[in-house]
């Protein structure tokens, strides 16, 4: 049990700081090694933290699932918009020049989007991936016996 | 000129290992291990083809000259987070595969005297009880 | 001289460790060593000038994909190897990679030697990248502007990639624990 409190304690002052180092990251991709992937998995490392140290249901109302998989949809609709901007302001697919009046503003722009998508799809999906592989038994999945035998059955009919 | 293919040869060798891992031993598990061990030697290969012996690592700053080059550096970024989506899938097929069979042991998954699924599942379940 | 010393005494106590992998019993050393592989390949390259490859290796190699190897092996509940040819190395499959090694390592013979500065692939579209990143996009990291701007396309994949990944395991294993047959949470 006190070895339980210690963690929790730690976790609580590290969570956060891991959180801070994710964002720091990504924004700073630009100018020193980082960038979109390696903040999505550092973020997804700490929400994973958080639910091995407080719990599965705490973890569940924290960040539930189906705000999940809202964010990593969220996350691929945001670069595919950033193309479709590029083609909408008559330049072509991914094009950032066009999407300021200044191109250099433009790709600096274009970078900071597409980025912000690549982390929130990749700490969704990385995060979504810890819930369903540590959730604690089988009992959803059908049973095996009725699921083979029916489906042999089809294939031999 | 001999002497700085050691890089390679040993990466093949590793590439080697890995392929022995994933064709050979028995569990699934210990192949998916082996896939991403012979992975992450492809990425090291691809890796010491983009080294520059005096280099720096590509990012631009005012003292240097020489920088490694950075497109193999771009294409092992992509590869890398594709080898954990196949790791992820592959363990959930993995979990699947347990669940629906009752057992990843290549031996007694491999259909060596014409079972079918069912007797298999059967066969397995009731060797486990 | 020196580097390249460290770098052939790093790869060699990689393929050491990587034999553990094959020749261990337990399930769950292999996966710790598998760990520990990631790492040391992290380092290595560090050492070889890809900062943004060696940050992202570690965090998803010893990071993610020992965390969900570890969660697989304890949902099969299998902790020691049960093949019946323990201890037993497979001839056949030792004969295959022992060809396949070979005839790799006949073909790096033409290959230049490591670390060369005038090698054919540092010579084709790298310089103009590296040239031109900073008057065209303006931000200090290649790897970024290239990633992003340059190939974004490729990226683009990737994303998709990662998403349809997600989304496989979700259709495979479903989305968590239900709660004694009542729906799951999205329906």
């Amino acid at each position: 049990m006190s070895d339980d409190i210690i963690l929790r304690i730690v976790g609580k002052f590290l969570i956060p700081l891991v959180v801070v180092f994710a964002l720091y990251v990504q924004f700073h991709g630009e100018y020193g090694p980082g960038g979109g992937f390696q903040a999505g998995v550092i973020l997804g490392a700490a929400l994973i933290l958080y639910r091995l140290l407080f719990g599965d249901a705490a973890a569940r109302k924290a960040v539930s699932p189906r705000w999940l998989r809202l964010q990593a949809a969220v996350g691929v609709l945001l670069y595919g918009g950033t193309g479709v901007a590029g083609i909408l302001l008559q330049g072509q697919f991914l094009e950032y020049n066009v999407l300021l009046t200044d191109p250099i503003n433009g790709q600096h722009l274009g970078i900071i989007l597409i980025e912000l998508g690549v982390l929130l799809t990749v700490s969704a999906t990385i995060t979504a991936l810890a819930y369903t592989f540590s959730a604690d038994s089988e009992e959803h999945l059908s049973d095996p016996q009725v699921d083979a035998s029916s489906q042999s059955d089809q294939l031999r009919s | 000129m001999d002497s700085q293919l050691y890089n390679y040869w040993l990466v093949i060798l590793l590439m080697m290992t890995g392929l022995y891992a994933l064709i050979a031993r028995g569990n699934l598990i210990r192949k998916i291990i082996g896939l991403n061990i012979f992975q992450v030697s492809v990425f090291m290969l691809y890796i010491s083809a983009g080294f520059i012996r005096e280099g720096a690592a590509p990012i631009l700053s005012p003292n240097v000259d020489v920088y490694s080059n950075p497109l193999p550096h771009v294409l092992i970024l992509t590869a890398i987070v594709v080898s954990v989506a196949t790791t992820a899938l592959g363990l959930a097929l993995v979990i699947r595969i347990k669940a629906a069979f009752g057992s990843i042991d290549d031996d007694t998954l491999s259909y060596s005297s014409g079972d079918s699924a069912t007797e298999l599942s059967i066969k397995t379940q009731k060797s486990s009880q | 001289m020196i580097s390249e010393v460290i770098d052939v005494a790093l790869l060699a106590m990689l393929w050491i460790i990587s034999l553990q992998v094959i020749f261990t019993r337990s399930e769950l050393t292999a996966i710790m060593v598998f760990g520990a592989f990631s790492l040391i390949c992290a380092g290595l390259f560090l050492a070889m000038g890809a900062a943004d490859v060696a940050f992202t290796e570690a965090a998803v190699g010893a990071g993610v994909s020992t965390l969900l190897m570890l969660n697989a092996l304890r949902r099969c509940g299998t902790d020691r190897c049960n093949s019946s040819r323990r201890g037993v190395i497979d001839i056949r499959a030792l004969a295959l990679t022992g060809v396949t090694g070979a005839a790799l390592i006949w073909g790096t013979r033409d290959l230049p030697g490591v670390g060369l500065a005038d090698n054919p692939v540092h010579l084709h579209v790298a310089p103009r990248y590296l040239q031109a990143s900073f008057d065209e996009i303006g931000i200090p990291n290649v790897v970024t502007s290239v990633l992003a701007s340059y190939r974004g396309f490729d990226t683009f994949g990737e994303v998709v990639v990662v998403f349809t990944a997600g989304l496989g395991v979700w259709l495979i294993l479903g989305s968590g624990k239900r709660n004694d047959g009542k729906a799951d949470e999205d329906e």
